[in-house]
């Protein structure tokens, strides 16, 4: 189990830097790879899609995800409900590389997330702040990312978690040791976790940013913010020109501080994704309030 | 002190950056054509080929980097980095660098489930067993006879070298012993 847990933490290593997308079909995993995406997030329908038809929101159809895996080489993600423990079984059943345990989807469970050590496959989590984060990695997360508000296209909400978790992580840094339990006790996160953080100034595993990203723009700013790599839902295929939008998100990533190649890649990408203002949004509809 | 210049478009290039540093010697991020001037050595980090490729070609790296390779800088390939020096790649897919004579398959194991870590003694490397940390790893599936093969599991080839050209299709990166960093700084002359 210890290996395995590495050897998951150490695929989300090699992802840094990198952009994965949402794909609803073989046609669009294939325009991501040639994108030059480091992975696909698998789904039936990404998260603007998912807000405007509203419902129950599952994991996606095996069959489908299948289907992605066979058109790629690049890592498949796919999600499942948060707590939806047989969704995760299923999905490792077929072999996914990493499972999204997501707030995009209606949530399976009213009190626990799944219990991610149980199994072989790797899992990401999103978080809002770093208690989330160290709860999340406890129960076994190997990566974790932002949870912004997926389906907006607004990105401020990627930014106020990032930020919150960058400010927290250092505030933990600057404890002395006899004050960390009772950090952990007010972050409500498991205090080796929490050593961890104070001595390294890091989570233990990579972050990415993910909810909100449309643009070239937005994902440098992540990357500037100090996250490791993002993740990209309605942004790109919601978009006018998907494919060019796609490479431009990859090239910003890499290039995040080259303001020269931040405004070449900017350049002439057609519509973006029709945002939300997520302020506009009800409270009980934001679904970065799902999770615990 | 060596400069040791670490491709940085995508995937696990700090690792890499860490280790050089720590070993005293002088690590540099990769991102143009430029930065490939002045180089004692170069490694091509894990991550995804797909991309690193694509984004090589984008940023017009590949050609002065193959003229650099060619005209006998160390070069160290990791993983994704294999892949990418690799002449031929197994199945339909274009090879990249094309500048070691080897043929390569990509997620030779399977999926991240089928990933593992396990130990060897590599011959002419090092002396004690090493971690070996494969990641829905390539292997290596034939090679030229100018090719010597450093190290096999299972049969596979996952470590070989070719003069200036070194590959390995595990990750010395993500352990803690560096040993195979330093044969490849020992192949710097």
């Amino acid at each position: 189990m210890d290996d395995r847990y590495e050897l998951n933490k150490n695929l989300a290593q090699m992802l840094k830097g990198g952009v994965i997308m949402d794909v609803t079909t073989p046609e669009e995993a294939k325009i991501s790879e040639e994108a030059g995406a480091c992975a696909v997030m698998a789904l039936e329908r990404v998260p603007a899609d998912i807000r405007k038809h509203g419902g129950v929101a599952r994991a996606s159809d095996p069959q489908m995800i299948k289907e992605i895996q066979k058109a790629v080489s690049i890592p498949v993600m796919a999600k499942v409900r948060i707590g939806h423990f047989v969704e995760a079984q299923i999905l490792e059943a077929i072999n996914v590389d990493y499972i999204d345990e997501s707030e995009v989807l209606t949530p399976a469970d009213p009190i626990l997330h799944i219990d991610k050590k149980t199994f072989r496959v790797p899992f990401v989590c999103g978080a809002k702040n770093l208690g989330e984060a160290l709860r999340r990695i406890g129960e076994g997360a190997s990566m974790i990312r932002t949870k912004g508000e997926p389906g907006t296209g607004d990105v401020i909400e990627a930014v106020k978690h990032m930020r919150m978790m960058n400010s927290e992580i250092r505030r933990i840094q600057g404890l002395s040791k006899e004050e960390l339990m009772n950090a952990a006790k007010e972050l409500q996160a498991p205090i080796h976790l929490v050593e961890f953080v104070h001595e390294y100034g890091r989570l233990p595993v990579v972050n990415f940013a993910a909810g909100g990203i449309a643009t070239p723009a937005d994902a440098a700013m992540m990357m500037q913010l100090g996250c490791d790599g993002v993740f990209v839902g309605s942004g790109i295929f919601k978009s006018g020109d998907p494919r060019k939008r796609a490479a431009a998100i990859v090239k910003a990533v890499t290039n995040f501080n080259d303001t020269k190649i931040l405004a070449e890649v900017s350049e002439n990408l057609g519509e973006a994704m029709v945002g939300i203002n997520v302020y506009s949004i009800d409270k009980e509809e934001r679904m970065a309030n799902r999770g615990y | 002190m060596k400069r040791i210049g670490v491709l940085a478009l995508q995937g696990a290039f700090k690792e890499h950056i860490e280790i050089i540093k720590s070993l005293g010697h002088e690590a540099i991020e990769i991102r143009n054509a430029k930065q490939l001037y002045n180089l004692d050595g170069i490694i091509l980090p894990g991550g995804e080929s797909t991309t690193i490729g694509k984004l090589l070609d984008d940023f017009k790296i590949k050609e002065v980097l193959v003229n650099k390779i060619s005209n006998g800088l160390p070069v160290w390939g990791t993983c994704a980095g294999m892949i990418l020096l690799a002449k031929e790649i197994d199945g339909n897919e274009d090879a990249h660098l094309k500048v070691m004579d080897i043929k390569v398959r990509r997620n030779a194991y399977g999926t991240q489930l089928d990933s593992f870590v396990t130990t060897g003694v590599v011959e002419g490397v090092s002396e004690k067993e090493i971690p070996m940390v494969f990641i829905r790893a390539p292997y290596i599936v034939d090679i030229d006879e100018k090719v010597d093969v450093l190290h096999k599991v299972d049969g596979n080839i996952v470590a070989a070298r070719q003069e200036n050209i070194l590959v390995t299709s595990f990750h010395p990166e993500l352990t803690d012993d560096k040993i195979f960093h330093e044969y490849f700084i020992n192949m710097i002359k």
